[in-house]
């Protein structure tokens, strides 16, 4: 019998994690292309930032060589942009003319950096932070120059900043918003995470707005204009203000497209059901995730969908949020800002340097923010997945899943402490 | 006045004085530097104590500290523009012509009978006597009455009745002589500790020596008798009767000295007659063995002596129960001789030099009557005035019920604090606030009543007054100052003397008929020229002291009275002739029938509630309250029922109860003990309104022990019944509670206090103590606060006590539900050793308090808990290693080391005891702990081998 062809667009964990699901039920099911823009197989983007504070090398984050591939009769097509999809004909048609045709078609184009529209974002040493090439260009610039400025004091900004000066450059995050990490964390953990990272060498401008990016005379950034007419040196900028569903092909080939390839419960395009999305691209029940956990989880559905299997719904994600600076450990999930309808549990450590909020609605565990220690994060999110009642363990809950009985606990406190 | 101006001495010098606080009037030296007291010790000369303090004695100079002075000590003149509000200072002579002005007043508006003045056993001879001059010479009322009406009115009413005059026969000395002492309605241990070291002494070099001891609670007094009769509360009339019924019938009476020396025994055996063992044993609920064993011993184990206080005294049968005890040493002829006679123990420190001077609102100058016309005319002679009102004045229940009803209209108060010590506090507060003028006269800001003050007058206090007091054994001692007076503090006797020169100019035609040339009563330049016109008063009375000057006091110490001119040294014992000071020279027995209690228990009020005395702690606590350290012993306010009873209404240690009488309701903790009967409660005298309080239901401040205590007092003595009242005592579901305990410096400790006080009506019950152990390595006083209430505090009154208690600032560790009322907060100080707890609050549920308060208290390092410490639950997540309860205060040692060595100690009793105060030192100091330390050595007896 003949395979189904089934091609993929975008080679990043989201994708290659559906197509790893899809050969774990129905491997021999399709035959599987898959096009990537960049030169390299998958890997572990969410790992970048320890490959540029220098403790870890990108052959240490690739998760899927070219090897694997080959073994699952995949054909590869890396440093491929895919460019057009005729969707009558059901091909898919690369910038270099490479064309493939499909039976069921799997976008998964991940996300672009949203890059300010500021004068002088195309200055040089200005970039964005994606991908593997702007981690080597931030590597080499950090050897050659000396003031790094971040622009977005997000999850992403802030390992670039912890990053670059780990490679010896004074760096200063400039965030917009009244806190670091304001979906993350609420006003004191953020705090403490300043206070932290500045006891590291960090600089801040909180509540700063960028007006523009000013020139040397040889066409690089020299310095960032704020508003208020004060200016921070600046050899390099780092673009980290967020990230953007990258719907150009699906809105030119007419998929319905509203902060990301509009897809139903079962991944499919709600315009084209030969059509799936996942990833960063795709926006389900209005959210686009930007985390990896609900990527895989619409993975794991997409696969099941495209086995031909039919069950299996994904409905949304609880998402979690860790920092992956060495040594500061935060941790969020759920509603973490609480407010109306809700009530907060609130634990501060000045000593050990922890901070930790549960939110509690009715009684359920929907959101916790923790800094400092986090050790008790997975045990939070599972009861905030779970919609677990926690009634009869609100008092100790904050204690961690461990019973306070056992001395463990206080062993485990003492060693943060 | 020269007393305003600090005079600052170099060098370091020891001045003689006496101690403040009981009526044993112990001698001690104050021992300053430049000005300030820096340490006290016993007067190894003084014959009440040879050398001995008790613990609250030994640690007069912690109280006097300049940290504590400056924290709590009224400084200057204030005034109140309206009440409630915060008083402003002013100046002295704006002070006293305001309140000279304002008396007058109300003298002019509504007569001398609208005026109230109340002073207190506290108070030196001289300043008694100024006062007494001054109300009943100038003012022209007998509306003065002092605290010692709470305290010695009804013995002064029972040796009246029966010996004739106001003077108890026996003295300290007799304790070594008897074979039989009979302890009744006295603590002794807790209430006069030195003397009950003497009484250990005695028993130690008498082995024969009985010890019976009549008290409704198994006081540690008790737990030392031989007999202990656990009569019931007011049943001590059918007791003495039944004693005398047993000994009439078996032949122990003294027939020929009742025939030689007595009046009245008849009727008294008639009345007697009734009063069969059988009978009494039911009234008092004692066996009637160990009646007929008590009458055997106080009949025929003689020499017997009597020692007795509040138990008789506070009680609405308080002259009876005096009268019918001295009856005993009558019917026996147990008196007049070494080791025998009723020995009325007094409670305050100068309430024997009150009552000498008639500063009370029944009795005159020298043990004179206001009833007698010719005691009048005396003492109308000696003032110089045409005469001294007759009517009887306002004693102190009545006065403030007076002034309750409008009816007395300026109140003027020195060195007492009604709002904290007089019965049914509703009514006392009432008072306050009704009367037109409130003068407080104090040396302490921190009353309950400075509260209501419209006027404050800063008096000086131990250590800086200058006088005479007159202790239990009628023994005048000298009170020297040993530092200037603080501030603009005045000594009360010229506060009193610079009034009445002011009153006098106000009221002109109060001068009409003054000895010829006189132009003022108070031309007193010092406490030695009051002395001496008062000495000039007793010429020829019991009390002649006109053989003693300043001078023999100062060059021979000490002297007891009468000490006539011409004696060489004062009487040791009263009435060895058989002569008594009557008409005829017998003395009367008292045929009074048994009544028993105004406030009988009923189905709503079912407990009887006993109020009295702790061991390291000192009537309202003004000055023992200063020291954490005397809160070692007991720590915080309770209620103590018999263990039957907390189970009985399912009630565990610690647990919250609403105690209820038919004035008022307190709520506090109740205390399983032993020491209380079943159906009998107790609660101590010191837990005011500045230590208890909280708001009841209706919005009401609650006011604290006295809020319960009832009015009801003897006919015959006025003093009022505070040792019984019936109430009703309820769980009470308060599930929020909170529990906030602090170090802080001393020099802002006390002050703190003060701020928390008010929060205190934020809650249904509140309390706010001192903790530590004064001198403290690092300066540091705790403060411990603990509340409960139905519903959770609002977060700002939250914020408000950790910024007060200092559990703020960046090194907190807290954890906040505020849905679930749950609050933790804990700041930890860096030490050598490691982080340690140096203040926290825990509300909601507190049950943490049981290992986190030891970790803060014992200072004992809290690195193992981190975070943990926040945890909630009794159980502590790291194990806490507690030093446990404090049982010797000078030396502090603990129960669980006291038990831990006793392990070790073999032999008899005094032998284990020995070996105890060898090797942890406990009880060598003061001794006060010792009769607690022979109650441990009993609870754990020697390890079989």
């Amino acid at each position: 019998m003949k395979k189904m062809k089934l091609v993929m667009v975008g080679n990043g964990m989201a994708g290659v994690r559906t197509l790893e699901e899809l050969l774990k039920v129905a491997p021999d099911l399709y035959e599987i292309t898959v096009f990537g823009a960049e030169p390299h197989p998958n890997y572990n983007r969410i790992m970048l930032s320890p490959v540029l504070a220098g403790e870890q090398t990108i052959d240490e984050i690739i998760l899927n060589p070219v090897q694997w591939y080959a073994d699952h009769g995949i054909t590869l097509h890396l440093n491929k942009k895919v460019v057009r999809v005729d969707r009558t004909r059901r091909v898919v048609v690369a910038e270099d003319g490479t064309e493939a045709t499909y039976d069921r078609l799997l976008l998964a184009t991940g996300s672009n950096p949203f890059v300010l529209p500021v004068p002088g974002k195309d200055l040089e040493g200005v970039i964005a932070y994606r991908d593997i090439a702007d981690t080597n260009y931030m590597i080499e610039t950090a050897k050659t120059h000396r003031h790094a400025v971040v622009i977005g004091g997000g999850l992403l900004g802030l390992e670039a900043a912890n990053g670059l000066a780990q490679r010896g450059m004074k760096v200063t995050v400039v965030h917009i918003a009244p806190w670091l990490l304001e979906r993350q964390l609420d006003e004191v953990s953020a705090r403490l995470l300043q206070r932290s990272l500045e006891e590291r060498g960090l600089a801040f401008r909180i509540g700063a707005q960028t007006q523009e990016l000013v020139s040397d005379d040889k066409g690089r950034v020299r310095a960032v204009r704020f508003k208020n007419g004060t200016e921070v040196l600046a050899d390099l900028v780092v673009m980290a203000a967020g990230v953007r569903p990258n719907t150009t092909l699906a809105e030119q080939i007419g998929l319905h497209c509203n902060r990301g390839i509009v897809v139903s419960d079962t991944m499919q395009t709600v315009t084209d059901p030969r059509v799936y999305a996942v990833g960063e691209c795709a926006a389900h029940r209005g959210i686009a995730y930007g985390l990896v956990a609900p990527l895989f989880e619409q993975g794991k559905v997409c696969a099941n969908h495209l086995a031909l299997f039919g069950i299996g719904r994904y409905t949304g994600s609880q998402v979690s949020t860790k920092l992956k600076v060495t040594g500061i450990n935060l941790f969020s999930a759920g509603n973490f800002m609480g407010g109306e309808g809700t009530e907060e549990i609130v634990l501060s450590d000045p000593f050990g340097g922890a901070y930790k909020k549960l939110v509690i609605q009715g009684d359920k565990l929907v959101g916790a923010c923790l800094y400092g220690d986090t050790a008790d994060g997975s045990y939070y999110f599972q009861l905030i997945r779970e919609g677990a009642c926690i009634k009869g363990r609100r008092n100790r809950l904050m204690f961690g899943e461990a019973q306070p009985e056992e001395a463990s606990e206080g062993a485990t406190a003492l060693a943060t402490a | 006045m020269s007393t305003t101006i600090p005079i600052v001495t170099a060098g370091t010098k020891t001045t003689r004085a006496t101690c403040p606080y009981c009526g044993t009037g112990c001698g001690v030296l104050i021992e300053t530097t430049a000005g300030r007291i820096t340490h006290v010790q016993g007067d190894p000369d003084h014959p009440a104590n040879f050398g001995r303090l008790c613990t609250k004695g030994s640690t007069l100079h912690l109280t006097a500290a300049t940290s504590v002075q400056e924290q709590t000590r009224l400084l200057t003149p204030q005034r109140r523009r309206a009440r409630g509000d915060t008083p402003a200072p002013i100046g002295w002579d704006e002070a006293l012509d305001d309140a000279a002005d304002q008396l007058a007043d109300i003298i002019r508006r509504h007569g001398p009978q609208a005026v109230g003045f109340y002073g207190s056993g506290q108070l030196l001879t001289e300043d008694y006597y100024v006062l007494n001059k001054l109300v009943k010479g100038l003012v022209g009322t007998n509306n003065l009455d002092t605290n010692s009406r709470l305290c010695m009115s009804s013995a002064v009413a029972g040796y009246k009745a029966t010996l004739g005059v106001d003077a108890p026969p026996a003295c300290y000395d007799d304790f070594k002589h008897a074979q039989t002492l009979f302890i009744v309605g006295a603590n002794t241990a807790y209430a006069h500790p030195i003397l009950f070291r003497r009484i250990e002494d005695a028993r130690q070099a008498n082995p024969a020596m009985k010890l019976i001891v009549a008290d409704p609670r198994k006081t540690e007094t008790a737990e030392m008798a031989d007999l202990f009769l656990p009569i019931r509360p007011g049943t001590d009339v059918a007791l003495f009767h039944g004693m005398l019924h047993v000994m009439l019938a078996e032949g122990l009476v003294d027939m020929d000295y009742i025939a030689q020396h007595t009046q009245g025994f008849e009727a008294l055996r008639g009345l007697v007659a009734d009063f069969t063992p059988a009978s009494v044993a039911a009234i008092c609920g004692i066996p009637q063995a160990d009646l007929v064993q008590a009458a055997h011993w106080f009949g025929g184990h003689t020499p017997t002596l009597s020692l007795y206080c509040q138990g008789l005294n506070q009680s609405t049968r308080g002259t009876d129960k005096n009268a019918t005890l001295i009856n005993l040493h009558l019917a026996t002829g147990q008196i007049g001789k070494p080791g025998a006679g009723p020995f009325s123990l007094t409670g305050q420190p100068n309430a024997m030099g009150g009552r000498e001077v008639g500063g009370m609102a029944n009795l005159l100058s020298a043990h004179r009557d206001l009833g007698n016309a010719e005691h009048r005319a005396e003492v109308a002679k000696l003032w110089g005035v045409p005469d001294v009102p007759a009517q009887p004045g306002k004693t102190a229940v009545e006065m403030f019920e007076a002034a309750a009803r409008g009816e007395i209209k300026a109140l003027w108060i020195a060195c007492t604090n009604p709002a904290q010590s007089l019965p049914d506090q509703a009514t006392v507060r009432k008072a306050l606030e009704t009367a037109e003028l409130v003068v407080v006269q104090e040396a302490f800001a921190t009353t309950a009543t400075c509260a209501y003050a419209d006027l404050l007058l800063p008096a000086t206090t131990w250590g800086e007054k200058d006088g005479t007091v007159t202790n239990s054994e009628r023994r005048i001692s000298r009170v020297r100052s040993a530092i200037p007076a603080p501030g603009q503090a005045r000594h009360d006797w010229s506060i009193f003397a610079d009034l009445g020169r002011r009153l006098e100019q106000r009221l002109p035609e109060r001068q009409a008929g003054w000895r010829h040339g006189m132009d003022t009563l108070f031309p007193y330049d010092s406490p030695e020229s009051v002395w001496n016109e008062h000495r000039e008063s007793t010429r020829g009375r019991d009390l002649d002291i006109t053989g003693l000057s300043y001078e023999i006091l100062e060059t021979q110490g000490p002297q007891q009275w009468p000490m006539p001119q011409g004696h060489a040294q004062g009487r040791a014992r009263l009435y060895e002739d058989g002569v008594f000071p009557t008409p005829d020279g017998r003395a009367r027995f008292s045929a009074v029938p048994y009544e028993a209690v105004a406030e009988p228990c009923d189905e709503h009020h079912p407990f009887a509630l006993n109020t009295g005395r702790l061991r390291d702690q000192w009537h309202g606590m003004s000055r023992t309250g200063t020291l954490g350290r005397l809160f070692g012993h007991v720590s915080e306010p309770s209620i103590d029922l018999n263990p039957v009873d907390m189970k009985r209404l399912g009630l565990g240690a610690g647990d919250l109860v609403r105690v209820t009488s038919r004035r008022g309701a307190v709520v506090l903790p109740a205390q399983p003990s032993d020491a209380v009967s079943p159906m009998q409660s107790f609660i101590a005298m010191h837990w005011g309104e500045e230590y208890l309080s909280g708001r009841d239901a209706q919005g009401r401040l609650m006011t604290g022990v006295n809020a319960l205590t009832v009015p009801a007092f003897c006919p015959k003595s006025k003093q009022p019944e505070l040792k019984n009242a019936a109430v009703g005592i309820e769980a009470v579901q308060l599930p929020w509670r909170l529990l906030g305990v602090a170090w802080m410096s001393e020099d802002r400790a006390l002050a703190v206090r003060e701020a928390v006080k008010p929060l205190m009506g934020h809650f249904s019950f509140a309390s706010c103590v001192p903790f530590g152990r004064e001198p403290h390595e690092r300066g540091m006083v705790g403060v411990l606060f603990r509340a409960a209430a139905p519903e959770p505090a609002s977060d700002a009154v939250l914020r408000q006590l950790e910024e007060l208690l200092s559990v703020d600032g960046p090194d907190v560790l807290r954890y906040h539900d505020r849905h679930q009322g749950q609050h933790r907060a804990m700041r930890l100080r860096r030490s050598d050793e490691g982080l340690k707890l140096e203040a926290f609050l825990l509300a909601g549920d507190v049950s943490a308090e049981a290992w986190v308060r030891p970790l803060l208290q014992e200072e004992l390092v809290a690195d193992a808990y981190g975070r943990a410490l926040l945890s909630p639950g009794a159980k502590p997540p790291v194990a806490v290693q507690s030093k446990g309860r404090q049982v010797c205060t000078c030396f502090n040692v603990t129960e669980p080391a006291i038990v831990e060595t006793l392990g070790t100690c073999a032999g008899s009793a005094d032998e284990r005891l020995a070996q105890l105060q060898g090797q942890l030192k406990c009880g060598t100091n003061c001794g006060s702990c010792v009769p607690e330390l022979r109650k441990l050595i009993k609870l754990h007896p020697v390890a079989m081998a």
